[in-house]
């Protein structure tokens, strides 16, 4: 309830930031102004153009640990009552995405290239 | 008329505790962002800041507002409207929405959430989205570039603060933020160090705070994802900075220093927590001052090769020392 609260009061803050906004500036808009900014000179091509996305392979080994530290946190929470047990399971479970990190390590994949 | 099951006091109690999360969550970053120009000013020398209004140039912050609030909006023909005028949203709010679940002292806390840890996180990182909306909707290069960085900031770090603050709820046994804070005792000062370190640096480059503003590399990107705005907007996603600065302070303060504990806590626990996050925001100001820009090869290469295995070290330590004791 009070999440939700809090959204809409800092909706309600945006708005009336902005309405107030509007209230006190001008507003001129010349096709001089309206350029896409390019350091002072005309835009070359388009904004959205395409280019190469060199972390694709970070973005893989995000997905595999996010994913590992969403087990991660109900695992946290119980481990005093399992004991030893509950941690060698854990252990197996991060050695072997710590071997894949090691190995996407060893391959290059983390260094920028 | 809606029937939400709840009476008068009930409705006021939402609205009380709303209002002063709201009220706290535009209070703290200004004042945040007022310490960093005098603080900033006295490290390096800077003789602007210390001018307007007379006395250590108390105005400048009141000026700096006047001068966004009435400044022309200009949105680029090319952008795409819409997501380009609610970005600044995007990347302000959910810091707001954060903010609620850290507590002040055991009693004193927006709403106290069993799962308080994992939902700050999850809120924090819905701030990224601001830039990376604002990159790619304005149609500018430099924006498109700046934006992409976020993006590639966010998957770096994410990972190494979120496995930090796991570190710190085994420890506790709870993800609960009031409880972790209750369950911290000092020697876990040094136990949880290196958790603290990462936490800390992992927060910064999620915050494109220096020395992690890639995004926002002046010297290569103009602001980034920023280049196209102005005036209210612009002074928005500033305010978000400072806002996730604020957030970060205090959560690092509920998570590794204790939230309200010290001498008399029982009546001064706010103000220990406030004082901790004031002193946090000062080192994070601190670290921007000395700490020159890292570049985007060495960045990736901090997060994957020295924080993710020092967190995950971190975790086989607090596992085998919570087991053990």
């Amino acid at each position: 309830m009070v999440v939700g609260a809090v959204i809409a009061g800092g909706v309600l803050f945006f708005a009336a930031g902005v309405f107030a906004n509007r209230i006190l500036r001008p507003s001129v808009p010349t096709p001089e102004k309206m350029t896409t900014y390019e350091s002072g000179v005309d835009p070359v091509g388009h904004g959205w153009s395409q280019s190469q996305v060199r972390y694709y392979l970070y973005a893989y080994l995000y997905v595999v640990f996010a994913v590992d530290a969403v087990y991660l946190f109900p695992w946290a929470t119980v481990l005093r009552q399992f004991g030893w047990a509950t941690l060698g399971e854990m252990g197996v479970f991060l050695g072997i995405l710590a071997v894949g990190l090691v190995h996407a390590w060893r391959r290059g994949a983390l260094r920028w290239s | 008329m809606i029937d939400l099951g709840m009476d008068l006091g009930e409705i006021v109690e939402v609205v009380v505790r709303a209002a002063s999360i709201i009220v706290a969550f535009i209070a703290l970053p200004l004042l945040l962002g007022q310490t960093e120009h005098k603080v900033m000013a006295h490290m390096q020398g800077r003789l602007g800041p210390m001018y307007p209004g007379g006395f250590h140039g108390w105005a400048q912050l009141v000026a700096d507002g006047a001068k966004f609030a009435q400044k022309e909006e200009i949105i680029p023909a090319a952008a795409d409207r819409s997501i380009f005028r609610i970005a600044p949203a995007v990347s302000l709010l959910p810091y707001a929405v954060a903010l609620t679940a850290v507590p002040l002292s055991a009693d004193l806390v927006g709403a106290d959430l069993d799962c308080g840890l994992l939902f700050v996180l999850a809120a924090m990182s819905v701030g990224v989205l601001g830039p990376l909306m604002a990159g790619w909707s304005s149609a500018n290069k430099y924006a498109l570039l700046g934006g992409l960085r976020a993006g590639a900031q966010l998957l770096a770090y994410e990972l190494p603060m979120v496995l930090a603050a796991a570190s710190v709820a085994m420890a506790a046994g709870t993800l609960s933020l009031t409880g972790i804070a209750q369950a911290w005792e000092p020697w876990w000062l040094l136990w949880q160090a290196p958790a603290a370190l990462v936490f800390l640096t992992a927060g910064l480059a999620e915050l494109q705070r220096p020395p992690f503003d890639l995004p926002i590399a002046d010297s290569e990107l103009v602001v980034g994802p920023y280049t196209e705005y102005a005036g209210l907007r612009f002074a928005f996603f500033l305010l978000a900075e400072y806002a996730g600065a604020v957030v970060l302070s205090a959560l690092f303060t509920v998570l590794f220093l204790g939230g309200w504990q010290g001498p008399f806590d029982d009546v001064l626990g706010p103000v220990w927590t406030l004082l901790k996050t004031g002193l946090m925001g000062i080192v994070i100001i601190w670290l921007r001052v000395s700490w020159p820009r890292t570049r985007e090869d060495q960045l990736q290469r901090l997060a994957w090769t020295l924080l993710v295995p020092l967190s995950l070290a971190q975790l086989v330590l607090t596992a085998v020392v919570v087991v053990a004791v």
